[in-house]
């Protein structure tokens, strides 16, 4: 007797049969992403290589494409980088301290938690909005570097907030135990227990939060970022221009040239991602192996 | 030996959660007293109000006192970070933060403003030599906490309660993660300790309380049932519910 | 009751009184002032929305007084710049939904295949390998996919259709589209790996098949999840400014036809600051009224994702 025998074998061939064409859908929807990422990075080579030579790196932008190069975007995307990254960090993680160990489960901490996870959804452009009216004409910033990397450090607050207070959630609740129970007092249990254990997964975030920031363009043209620096900033108050505002001026170009110095701007700007995520990655891998 | 801890009609609520119920108590100086009883008794709640560790867990709700050598501890003018610093605490898990040895041991002194590296130097040696942990760690004080074994790691934790030099140790559970081999030493290491420092051990296991305690207290639904020298509570106990529990009929 | 212990006496009194005295408070001032500065820290996101909101509510607000409201709502001609001068910003917004629908046509089917391939299907070492990618993805600034719009995504179009121009809608929504995919993926795979074990185990014990627990057990266990990440994929695409700058052109332009020249908000936006517009007039208003439009459109989605994640959520 076969347990079998009164199995559909049609029925179950067909069924077997549509699970393997929804595989092999599955399959090609999934490679659509990884053959899109091939093409760009492809394309943007064959575009950009020849014209990565020294002379992107020391040159200034000029109205011809031979000898036309990206100095002060890059020194400008470098300064922005100086500014935004301190003060983003002190506000950012200011905040997610506040809101992991300090504040009290009320409406208003639910409050500003959502409304911190409202704003990671306002898209880039609004704030470049908020830049021109808050830094460029109410504080009088003017142009400049300054009133660029604020707008940005608005932008990438919360970004920062979120993965800084996933990061001092992980700290166990034993660590703060054992620091209270040596007569520490809050704020020593914050800044020599939780923060030291928390700090990888903090910096990881802010690493990832200014490679966001470093590849914004919509806010920094609101602001007027100038596209034509042939100039680098003496001070916050000068200003400035960056990589991606750089490239978008060369890209708006009809001639063929200017597409290949775009091109070229663009791997420049995408080996600059890869080292900021790759030394995130490095600090990520240190950190689970701490805790 | 002296009563040094005075528990006096304490009533403790986690919200409408009655969890102590007008627990009164002496605990003797320079001994040791283990709380015992089912999980869920109150043993180490009572044990957390001796340093006001409760006080952090929002809802907590306190009547009646306690005076540790005179002093009312709920009182508002008790400092609480200097009452804590007295009233040392050792976990259930081992827990040593993710720094060296020397840092584990160094963080309750530099918290209370010591940065003398010759001071610092020498509370370590001694806390860990307190500790039974110097010859095993003495030549890597700067590799992690994290490298030692689990035993280690608590007696790494008692080194660094007794860095801040307290005067009573309150131990929650502490060899209820460790080996057998590793729960004797840390054991007669708290013998060893009783001479010079008033212990409260809670422990889950009532042969480790007949083994090292001088004085038993048994705790049943947040009630202290009974409470006298180990030796008379585990051979002659007064009331039924002990002579069950000790005798495991429930538990 | 408590019974009596050995000890019982009150004899504590002569236990040494220094050493047990807790009564010096100290004034720490770090402990007082940490907490308050934190909160100032905190408070910047709160300031930050309301530096939004009152931006764009008083610039808008001075913007109505030269341009009546429902002109600027129902107006189906754009031409700020060029006399005669028209702001109806049907035009901006039927070419950013345009783009926000072929986007979406593109994100979500791929998204959600993606996700239920990677959740479902996919062999550990295989997710090592994609979901990286798709993290690198994620992580291309957007003026880069524009470049990859014009440079590759047009000629194909082009090359497909004849009527095509270098602006199209297409090229910048099948772009638009490719750089959502890894948000859709990502969580609505987050949506799907929450579906416990339990209940795949419960039908394949049944004699499921593979694809009748994704698509009759999972996907619809995770759907608020899958739907909240649609909506969030949506409000993105709406708020997306440099691929459709670089690639969809700069003509205001009420058409359903995919090939054309058009523009969105967010391009809009760029347009006018890029060229030197003086504070006060009303093509620098219009900037505002547009942003405006378009804050309340994203925050509206964004509110509306969270609403159904949460409401929706199954409990299990």
């Amino acid at each position: 007797m076969n347990i079998f025998q009164d199995a559909n074998r049609k029925q179950i061939a067909d069924r077997r049969r549509t699970d393997w064409l929804l595989h092999i859908l599955f399959v090609v929807a999934t490679s659509i992403g990884v053959i899109a990422l091939c093409a760009l990075i492809i394309d943007i080579l064959i575009d950009g290589i020849s014209r990565l030579q020294p002379d992107l790196f020391t040159n200034f932008p000029s109205r011809k494409a031979d000898g036309s190069g990206m100095k002060s975007a890059l020194v400008g995307t470098i300064y922005m980088l100086l500014i935004m990254a301190p003060v983003s960090f002190i506000f950012g993680v200011g905040a997610a301290i506040y809101l992991e160990e300090y504040a009290k489960k009320g409406r208003f901490t639910r409050l500003i938690q959502l409304n911190i996870s409202t704003l990671a959804g306002v898209p880039s452009i609004v704030y470049g909005i908020l830049g021109l009216a808050l830094f460029v004409r109410l504080l009088a910033l003017d142009r400049s570097l300054i009133a660029g990397a604020l707008t940005m450090t608005l932008l990438v607050l919360p970004i920062i907030i979120v993965s800084a207070q996933e990061a001092i959630r992980a700290v166990p609740k034993s660590r703060r135990d054992a620091s209270f129970a040596l007569g520490a007092t809050k704020w020593q249990t914050v800044s020599r227990s939780v923060m030291p254990s928390a700090l990888p997964g903090v910096l990881t975030g802010v690493i990832l939060a200014m490679s966001r920031a470093i590849g914004e363009t919509a806010p920094l043209v609101m602001i007027g970022a100038l596209t034509y620096v042939a100039f680098l900033p003496n001070g916050i108050t000068d200003s400035f221009t960056v990589i991606p505002i750089q490239v978008y001026n060369w890209l708006s170009k009809p001639q063929l040239e200017f597409k290949e110095l775009a091109a070229s701007g663009i791997i420049v700007l995408l080996v600059l991602l890869l080292l900021m995520n790759f030394s995130a990655i490095l600090l990520r891998n240190k950190y689970q192996k701490n805790v | 030996m002296e009563a040094l801890i005075h528990i006096d009609k304490l009533n403790l609520y986690y919200g409408a959660f009655h969890a102590l119920k007008n627990v009164t108590l002496t605990i003797p100086e320079k001994a040791i007293t283990a709380f015992i009883g089912p999980s869920g008794c109150g043993k180490s709640t009572l044990l957390r109000t001796l340093n006001r560790m409760n006080d952090m867990i929002p809802g907590t709700r306190i009547e009646g006192g306690i005076s540790i050598g005179g002093t009312e501890i709920y009182s508002n003018e008790v400092d609480v970070e200097t009452l804590r610093k007295k009233v040392g605490m050792v976990f259930q898990q081992p827990n040593p933060f993710p720094k060296s040895i020397y840092d584990n041991v160094a963080y309750g002194p530099r918290l209370h403003g010591t940065t003398n590296k010759k001071e610092l130097d020498e509370i370590v040696e001694t806390s860990l030599k307190s500790a039974v942990l110097w010859e095993e760690v003495k030549d890597h004080l700067k590799r992690s906490a994290f490298g030692l074994s689990g035993g280690q790691q608590q007696r790494l934790c008692i080194a660094r309660a007794l860095a801040v030099n307290p005067n009573i140790l309150l131990m929650d559970e502490a060899t209820s993660a460790l080996d057998p081999i590793s729960t004797l030493k840390i054991e007669e290491l708290a013998q060893e300790l009783k001479d010079k420092y008033t212990i409260v051990m809670v422990t889950h296991n009532m042969h480790q309380a007949a083994r090292v305690s001088n004085q038993t207290v048994f705790f049943l639904n947040g009630e202290v049932i009974e409470y006298s020298d180990t030796e008379k509570l585990f051979s002659n106990p007064t009331d039924q519910r002990t002579e069950d529990y000790i005798s495991g009929r429930f538990g | 009751m408590p019974k009596q212990g050995a000890l019982t006496a009150r004899q504590a009194q002569t236990a040494s009184k220094e050493l047990y005295n807790f009564k010096n408070k100290r004034v720490s001032i770090m402990n007082k002032l940490m907490p308050v500065l934190l909160f100032l820290c905190a408070s910047v996101s709160i300031l930050t929305t309301l530096g939004i909101v009152i931006t764009l509510i008083s610039e808008t607000f001075q913007f109505f007084q030269k341009i009546p409201i429902l002109d600027f709502l129902f107006g189906t001609k754009w031409s700020p710049l060029i006399p005669p001068k028209s702001f109806g910003v049907l035009p901006l917004l039927s070419g950013t939904l345009m783009i926000t629908f072929i986007a979406c046509l593109v994100a979500i089917p791929i998204g959600l295949a993606s996700a239920i391939y990677l959740s479902e299907y996919a062999p550990k070492q295989v997710r090592k390998v994609i979901k990286p990618i798709l993290e690198v993805l994620a992580g291309v600034p957007t003026i880069v996919y524009g470049y990859f719009a014009l440079s590759l995504i047009t000629p194909l179009i082009q090359k497909m259709f004849d009527s095509a121009g270098i602006f199209n809608a297409l090229s910048a929504g099948i772009v638009v589209g490719i750089m959502i995919i890894p948000m859709v993926c990502s969580l609505s795979e987050d949506a799907m790996s929450a579906v416990p074990r339990s209940l795949r185990d419960g039908a394949y014990a049944l004699g499921a098949t593979r694809f009748e627990v994704a698509l009759k057990i999972v996907v619809p266990a995770a759907f608020s999840g899958i739907v909240a990440s649609a909506v969030l994929a949506f409000s993105r695409a709406i708020g997306e400014t440099m691929i459709v700058t670089v690639a969809a052109g700069s003509t205001p332009n009420m058409t359903f036809n995919p090939l054309e020249s058009i523009q969105t908000m967010t391009a809009y936006i760029v347009q006018v600051s890029l060229g030197d517009t003086p504070h006060g007039t009303v093509e620098y208003g219009s900037i505002f009224a547009v942003g405006m439009t378009l804050f309340v459109i994203t925050f509206l989605l964004n509110i509306l994702a969270q609403y159904i994640a949460r409401k929706f959520r199954e409990e299990y």
